[in-house]
């Protein structure tokens, strides 16, 4: 090797590392594989093979790591994000469709759809904690900032189901509107957010009573209200607006956090699902599983941008910085 | 040749006096697409989104869709009122002052039409104006971008309107032109629903549509809003305004154009 050489590669290569760009991992419930788009130039630069009918995605705290819930291989799958390849699978329960990555980083809460329990997995030992009976068909999986409270909703049942962590016990069960998907803690913890798809509402509880403290209702122009299905949201850094995916209406909402009321909707692909934001916060990406694509979303002008063409029913989204 | 610019900036305006103290006429040209994306647009409004086609780069509603065709429907209405103008002057004689000027008749007639351009172009801001305070927003660059985009649109469909007032004998006659030449041209192109939409129902009519050169001008002023150039529509629209000018400058020579047996 010459001198000159030595020189490049020792230059190339942290430029290289440098120069990766954020990227937003989408699965694709019905392809069995995982589309890696690239913030800055909105293409998909890569799609990795994952088990099959992956859902739910999320990443370790360093991003070393991303969990797949492979729903039909019954079973999670532990990722190296670098390499695409599978590192190990992790003991799920019966299909998991929806987890949360508890703030210690090393619990899963996994919601297992068909066996009406929630499982928690240590991704460090690899074995299951506790399995926690819930209501009927669970998906909505939520862990408060503190790591002390587990949230776990159910469609059929139509309630939200706190868990203590501590204990792994459920110590309250507060019913909201019909067919409960997705549930998030916004405000430092002290609410917690759950979408209703059949009901079209959003409900906001009281973290410390577990009491329902509002309730957000949509209306599109022009759409009938029964294509309004509220599933997916994300809160943007400030927490004062969220942006609530609304299923085969075709649009995302945009809602003042505070006052709970609607500000806007943004037209986006067929049935819209669930979404992230680039590192930055300005972009959201939206998964819609009919088309088979993604939108992104200008946050501060609230304007779609564009529409990328990933694999067939895009489900869950996650960012790698 | 400056006094070929006289004759241009002259002609200009005139038809812009013309065009302003005809309010009716100010209002009208702007009422019309107005009424288009208002009542039109609003009873197809495609709340759940079109498909993606270019220029676009996500789904849209149809009222976004519809915004260039009625741009070049603007300018359609207007070459096809210029050339109306043109039979008139004919009528009244005034026609008859002007081409006694000693500046070429192709040179005249060059002069019309680039007044008529100027005169839809204008007309063509006030409505994406009027489109904007309605809530349809385009990329900023795209304002600018359409310009020569227009030009080109205003020159061909305006060549058009030359070349058909060079066979029109009357001014009633002109009524047979709206039904025969704008409607279809209107209808049987781009600007109201996409070609794939007509390919779903017939192909005879996605062929017609495609080859309209209505179509292409429409694409041309639709890719240009969206900061795109469409070659193979800047291609079309450009061979179709050669053609058309040809026509209306052949239509126009006295020695063995149309007008020859008009009198």
């Amino acid at each position: 090797m010459t001198l000159k050489s030595l020189f490049l590669a020792s230059t190339l290569i942290p430029l290289a590392t440098l120069a990766q760009s954020a990227e937003i991992w989408v699965t694709n419930e019905k392809d069995d594989t995982i589309s890696v788009i690239d913030v800055d130039t909105l293409e998909v630069t890569r799609t990795i093979e994952t088990g099959e009918r992956p859902r739910g995605i999320t990443f370790s705290k360093d991003f070393s790591r991303v969990y797949i819930c492979a729903s039909d291989s019954d079973t999670v799958q532990v990722m190296d994000p670098d390499t695409g390849e599978i590192l190990f699978d992790l003991p799920s329960g019966e299909d998991p469709e929806q987890f949360v990555l508890h703030p210690d980083d090393r619990h899963l809460y996994i919601a297992n759809e068909d066996d009406a329990i929630t499982t928690v997995v240590d991704t460090q030992t690899r074995k299951v904690v506790a399995q926690i009976d819930v209501g009927i068909e669970p998906e909505g999986m939520a862990v408060s900032p503190d790591g002390k409270i587990a949230i776990t909703t159910s469609e059929t049942t139509n309630m939200a189901h706190w868990i203590d962590t501590e204990t792994q016990e459920l110590f309250a069960n507060t019913l909201v509107d019909s067919r409960p998907r997705h549930a998030e803690f916004a405000q430092a913890g002290r609410e917690l957010w759950v979408s209703a798809e059949i009901g079209g509402t959003v409900s906001i509880f009281d973290v410390a009573s577990q009491s329902e403290k509002g309730k957000i209702n949509f209306e599109v122009k022009g759409v009938h209200p029964d294509r309004v299905q509220p599933v997916g949201f994300e809160f943007t850094e400030d927490e004062k607006t969220a942006f609530v995916a609304l299923g085969p209406s075709n649009h995302v909402a945009v809602v003042n956090a505070e006052t709970y009321e609607v500000e806007d909707y943004i037209l986006v692909g067929r049935r819209v699902w669930h979404m992230a934001f680039s590192p930055d916060k300005s972009k959201l990406f939206t998964t819609n599983g009919v088309s088979g694509d993604v939108t992104v979303i200008d946050v501060a002008k609230r304007t779609p941008i564009k529409t990328i063409k990933v694999g067939r029913f895009p489900w869950g989204a996650a960012m790698r910085p | 040749m400056r006094t070929a610019f006289i004759a241009l900036a002259a002609i200009i305006q005139r038809e812009a006096l013309r065009f302003i103290r005809q309010r009716e006429r100010f209002i009208a040209a702007l009422v019309r697409p107005l009424v288009w994306l208002i009542v039109f647009a609003a009873g197809f409004r495609a709340a759940l989104g079109l498909s993606i086609t270019p220029p676009y780069q996500t789904y849209i509603t149809y009222e976004i869709y519809i915004v260039p065709g009625l741009c070049g429907m603007i300018i359609l209405f207007n070459g096809m009122q210029s050339a109306l103008s043109l039979v008139y002057d004919r009528e009244m004689g005034s026609m008859r002052l002007l081409l006694t000027s000693p500046l070429p008749r192709w040179w005249l007639l060059l002069c019309r039409l680039i007044a008529a351009t100027v005169i839809s172009g204008l007309q063509v801001y006030a409505f994406l104006a009027i489109a904007a305070i309605y809530g349809i927003h385009l990329p900023w660059q795209g304002y600018v971008l359409v310009l020569p985009a227009l030009i080109i649109a205003g020159l061909t469909l305006g060549a058009l309107g030359l070349a058909l007032s060079s066979l029109i004998r009357q001014l009633e006659n002109f009524a047979g032109v709206m039904n025969f030449v704008i409607f279809p041209m209107f209808f049987l192109s781009s600007a109201l629903y996409p070609l794939w939409k007509m390919a779903e129902s017939s192909e005879l009519l996605h062929d017609i549509c495609a080859v309209n050169p209505f179509t292409h001008v429409v694409e041309l002023i639709r890719f240009a809003l969206y900061g795109q150039l469409n070659l193979t529509a800047l291609g079309w629209s450009a061979l179709a305004g050669v053609v058309f000018l040809a026509l209306a400058l052949w239509g126009y020579d006295p020695s063995h154009g149309l007008t020859r047996h008009k009198r």
